[in-house]
């Protein structure tokens, strides 16, 4: 645990160039306290248009009903349980790297986790829009909360895996919220007493909750954000792990497999890297901060991408040779409407499997992990690939059921259902523009905290007496504790 | 509200504050605080601090989150309400597994939030006095508290020999407020005889 651990020439480092603390700071609070770029603005005003645009899309389904999105009785699900799935799959990577790499203790999530956790609580809230709207009579959402009421002592079902989700999302968002914004606090501190003008002083005063950077709150703040990196890494698989329940719970063929816990949670964190990836190479471009997410971090999340991609691929084989080997006729026929090509959603299982399994393979290669426009490539098509895994397991199950007469004709979403994911996209990155623009996209006090370590100029400028002192303290605080 | 005075001293590097902070505490000084931009792992040890609580709080949370779960869906499906669902028992103890867990984690997260937010003052619009403005920026500041005992100018010759580069006193608050930090607050204009020790 001590700061100043010396650490091995052979990793490269995590903060490139000659950076002192107040360069670090400077750095990262430079995009906040500049002027939007025009850069910024359009992409702000598209993202918004798109926000809007999702907006009329609810209100015609909130008006009409679920019919606007062309669902019937055969599929019941359809684009919008495929969306609240692929956003909430999403958020996960932004966990895993705020929770379970500060359990490992991985230097590298330094760079990217304030990012990350933004992603996910901007994730999470497009996706508990689905199926809240999902439920066609939304005024009557609270209906799923316990609380008591006046209609005789009636409970919700404490056994539903709908409502386990519920708990789940909830929570979910709750924690990832306060997390992260527990980590922005010292941030927000440090923008605050930088800033000149009285309006940013007062907002960034109101935001910073008064810290001041004793030690005893940061003892206390190390081990709130220790054990809330405890508590989320457990609940980041559960919440995949439930919201697979829905599917793997029921007894439709296709559904009801119990490797999809697993499988859930695997894909999850592979959609969400690339989601990560996605932004952060935008992000690191626009605000000119390339030395602090360096092709080491795109290298390493490509390998959690690899990684990731290829458990999804060996849960889906082995769900074909199930589907075999079970020898049950209606699991059979369910995934004979998925990989044979001359069914009518052949093609999505297809496209889901090239963009899934194969395209990640590229990967193993060192010069593709780290060729930034490669890299942006693939995390959009991890992404398709993503989307498309969750519409092939929905309606790819669902359109053809028991009985052949109520096979559902080529279900189609209307563009008022398309509509309404354009608009979580807007959502989304509306929230993200304001987030980069307002919050600090990189966290300074860890980054200062690793800067020692993993700095460039640190690293390199470490002479014999440095080394000596720094192993000195090493041993010291070995001791001390 | 205790309006004390202090001896402010500003270091810019963490190597030269450790032995710092444990010359100051061998000569007797009283560290009000020592304010760092970034958490320094040892130096609450090296202060003297005991370590903080908060790990068995939030284990406390976590179980009232647990047994809060598991009473509330076990009386509700047994006792206040017990509707048969598809021939599934009445205490489906499996089912009652994941929302038991998340309301663990939820107890458990919040409570420690809010506990962390009370133990260390923080809140909107709380407002703290501020011994130097880089200290959430690159330096580490090193407070100490004056008493009757103290004499300020051998202080601030102490706190230079042991490699502070920027050295001052200051008569401050040293507990919270409610105010804002774009308006300038009157405390320390209050007149010498209401300093503490002094």
């Amino acid at each position: 645990m001590a700061s100043l651990r010396y650490e091995s020439q052979v990793r490269s480092p995590l903060v490139v160039g000659e950076k002192t603390y107040h360069q670090v700071t400077e750095d990262i609070v430079r995009p906040i306290e500049a002027k939007p770029s025009k850069l910024w603005k359009i992409g702000f005003t598209i993202s918004v248009l798109f926000l809007l645009f999702g907006v009329y899309s609810v209100y015609r389904e909130v008006v009409y009903g679920i019919g606007a999105w062309n669902l019937n009785k055969t599929i019941g699900w359809g684009w919008d349980i495929t969306n609240f799935v692929w956003w909430v799959g999403i958020g996960h990577a932004g966990t895993l790297i705020s929770a379970i790499l500060l359990l490992f203790r991985q230097g590298w999530r330094t760079g990217v986790n304030r990012a990350a956790e933004a992603m996910t609580i901007f994730a999470v809230m497009c996706a508990g829009q689905f199926p809240i709207f999902h439920m066609g009579r939304v005024w009557m959402a609270f209906f799923v909360l316990p609380y008591p009421n006046s209609r005789g002592p009636l409970w919700v079902n404490f056994s539903s895996p709908l409502l386990w989700d519920v708990f789940a999302i909830s929570t979910y968002f709750t924690v990832s919220l306060l997390f992260w914004y527990c980590g922005l606090l010292p941030d927000l501190a440090t923008v605050r007493d930088r800033a000149r003008e009285k309006w940013r002083k007062h907002m960034y005063g109101v935001l910073a909750f008064g810290w001041t950077g004793s030690t005893k709150h940061w003892q206390r703040h190390e081990a709130l954000s220790l054990v809330l990196a405890g508590l989320s890494t457990p609940l980041v698989l559960s919440v995949h792990t439930i919201v697979s329940f829905d599917f793997a719970t029921s007894v439709i063929p296709g559904w009801h497999t119990t490797i999809f816990p697993p499988y859930f949670v695997a894909g999850a964190i592979f959609s969400g890297f690339a989601m990560v990836q996605t932004l952060l190479i935008i992000t690191r471009k626009v605000l000119d901060l390339e030395d602090y997410i360096t092709m080491e971090h795109i290298e390493v999340m490509n390998k959690v991408i690899v990684l990731t991609g290829s458990i999804v691929g060996i849960a889906y084989i082995t769900e074909l040779f199930i589907s075999w080997y079970g020898q049950n006729p209606y699991e059979a026929a369910a995934f004979r409407n998925r990989w044979d090509l001359s069914t009518p959603y052949g093609w999505s299982y297809w496209l889901m499997m090239s963009c899934n399994v194969i395209a990640p393979q590229f990967f193993w290669f060192r010069k593709l992990r780290r060729n930034l426009l490669f890299t942006f490539f693939m995390s959009i098509i991890v992404n398709v690939g993503m989307w498309f895994e969750r519409f092939v397991i929905i309606v790819t199950s669902i359109y053809r059921d028991y009985i052949p007469s109520s096979w559902s004709t080529y279900y189609a979403p209307t563009i008022w259902e398309v509509g309404f994911y354009l608009g979580t996209f807007g959502l989304f990155f509306t929230c993200f523009f304001l987030f980069a623009k307002y919050f600090p996209v990189i966290a300074i006090a860890e980054i200062k905290h690793i800067l020692k370590k993993n700095g460039e100029s640190f690293k390199e400028n470490m002479d014999e007496e440095e080394k000596d002192t720094v192993e000195h303290f090493a041993h010291e605080h070995a001791h001390a504790h | 509200m205790a309006i004390k005075k202090f001896v402010v001293g500003s270091f810019d590097d963490e190597k030269v504050l450790f032995p710092a902070v444990k010359k100051v505490r061998k000569a007797g000084y009283k560290i009000h605080d020592v304010y760092t931009p970034f958490p320094i792992h040892g130096l609450d040890t090296t202060m003297g601090l005991r370590d903080t609580s908060l790990h068995t709080a939030g284990f406390i949370y976590g179980i009232t989150g647990t047994t809060t779960a598991l009473t509330f869906m076990s009386w509700v499906f047994t006792k206040d309400w017990p509707l048969n669902i598809g021939g599934k028992p009445h205490f489906p103890l499996p089912a009652f597994i994941p929302i038991t867990f998340e309301l663990t984690v939820l107890f458990s997260a919040v409570g420690m939030v809010l506990t962390f937010c009370y133990l260390c003052q923080l809140a909107p619009f709380v407002k703290k006095h501020h011994f130097h403005a880089r200290a959430t920026d690159d330096l580490f500041v090193m407070v100490l508290e004056c008493t009757s005992k103290t004499n300020e100018e051998e202080a601030k010759a102490f706190l230079a020999a042991t490699g502070a580069k920027e050295i001052n006193v200051q008569v401050a608050e040293a507990d919270w407020w409610i105010g804002r930090y774009d308006k300038e607050d009157k405390l320390h204009e209050l007149s010498g005889t209401e300093i503490a020790h002094s």
